[in-house]
């Protein structure tokens, strides 16, 4: 992260150099910093609501039914989180929702599911596999139907837009394999 | 079909909420101090993913704004020729993993200069809909517990958006070509 975050900085120094940008470049550095702090307090209440609808269902067991559910399939992916019910329905939550197309929804479960990780992960610095594994499937953003994409072809008046369900299902399919794929190749390889 | 989805995804958030409260009245759990309970740790999350929101999107921003893209753009156009993809495609090929808002206004600006039922509108509607912003994912979920060595993490999701890409422009090219 180190080496992306200085690396991507530079290069982009050197490129507003050649391209005669700089002003563009420093204007919009400063944007995204203000843009960060507006879009974490927007979060706020979308996140205050969906995890207080979560402690319910934790509070009520719910969530310990589901997790005794969906175990048996999840621990073959993340065989480090067996010991941890609420990872493992927090986990398989998320995975539905985004499924369903609610990444509102999403965000607090993933983020709930990080946090249950968390507690167990003995360097609280350093990233264990089923994070790694868990943030690669979320990036790769498997969705059944790709609502806000469609929202947008339809509002542009594309003939037909649900003509682009389908190969986006696959691709989507494919991606979120692959993820899973690349993650569980690369965890060896990284200390 | 579009119908159904809609209806499907209009009533998908109270089913679910409606299972959770009726379970919680069956387990006599008292929901009101549970909800309240944890919807106040949405604030405390929210101000713990601001310090890493802000490196990636001002890394972001600033490596959209140097025009980096367009030189990219240069070196791959031959590439994408060979391959049959509309030379507007490329950009939201380099985007789709780094920002979410841009990639959004980049399929708009797509379809407003091919039209909507081009090629290049579907292939980058499809781009568009089958990933997500790989770098934002990893600040928001990595930043609200802290953890600063992401290991493999990034690089799984990177690859496994270049598959996506490469997926897409072969099932697009099958699809609507």
């Amino acid at each position: 992260m180190n080496y992306i975050f200085i690396f991507l900085i530079l290069i982009s120094f050197v490129c507003a150099i050649f391209n005669g940008k700089m002003d563009i470049v420093i204007s919009e550095m400063f944007n995204a910093a203000k843009l960060a702090v507006e879009i974490a307090i927007s979060l706020i209440g979308i996140m205050g609501f969906w995890l207080g609808i979560v402690n319910i269902a934790k509070k009520s067991g719910l969530m310990e039914t589901i997790s005794k559910i969906i175990k048996k399939p999840l621990i073959k992916i993340f065989p480090d989180i067996e010991d941890n019910p609420e990872a493992i329905s927090n986990i398989a939550l998320n995975i539905s929702a985004n499924a369903l197309g609610l990444s509102n929804a999403a965000t607090p479960f993933g983020i709930k599911a990080m946090e249950n990780m968390q507690d167990k992960n003995p360097d609280k610095a350093h990233a264990t596999n089923a994070m790694c594994t868990f943030l690669a499937i979320n990036t790769a953003g498997f969705q059944i139907v790709p609502a806000t994409v469609l929202a947008i072809v339809t509002a542009s008046g594309m003939h037909n837009p649900t003509q682009i369900i389908l190969p986006t299902l696959i691709c989507t399919s494919v991606a979120f394999l692959s993820a899973l794929f690349f993650a569980k190749i690369l965890e060896r390889y990284f200390e | 079909m579009i119908k159904f989805l809609n209806a499907l995804s209009l009533y998908i958030i109270p089913l679910i909420i409606a299972i959770i409260f009726i379970h919680a009245i069956i387990k006599k759990t008292p929901s009101y101090e549970a909800f309240t309970q944890g919807a106040g740790e949405g604030f405390n999350i929210a101000v713990k993913i601001i310090p890493y929101l802000i490196a990636i999107m001002v890394a972001v921003a600033t490596f959209r704004a140097s025009g980096a893209i367009d030189i990219l753009e240069k070196i791959f156009s031959p590439l994408l020729n060979y391959f049959k993809i509309p030379t507007e495609n490329l950009i939201i090929m380099l985007t789709r993993s780094l920002s979410g808002s841009a990639t959004l206004g980049v399929l708009a600006d797509i379809i407003k200069q091919t039209g909507a039922d081009s090629y290049a509108s579907k292939l980058a509607a499809v781009i568009t809909g089958s990933s997500e912003t790989t770098f934002y994912v990893a600040a928001v979920y990595f930043g609200s517990i802290g953890i600063k060595k992401f290991r493999h993490a990034l690089l799984a999701g990177i690859l496994a958006d270049i598959t996506g890409i490469i997926v897409a422009v072969w099932v697009c090219s099958i699809f609507f070509l």
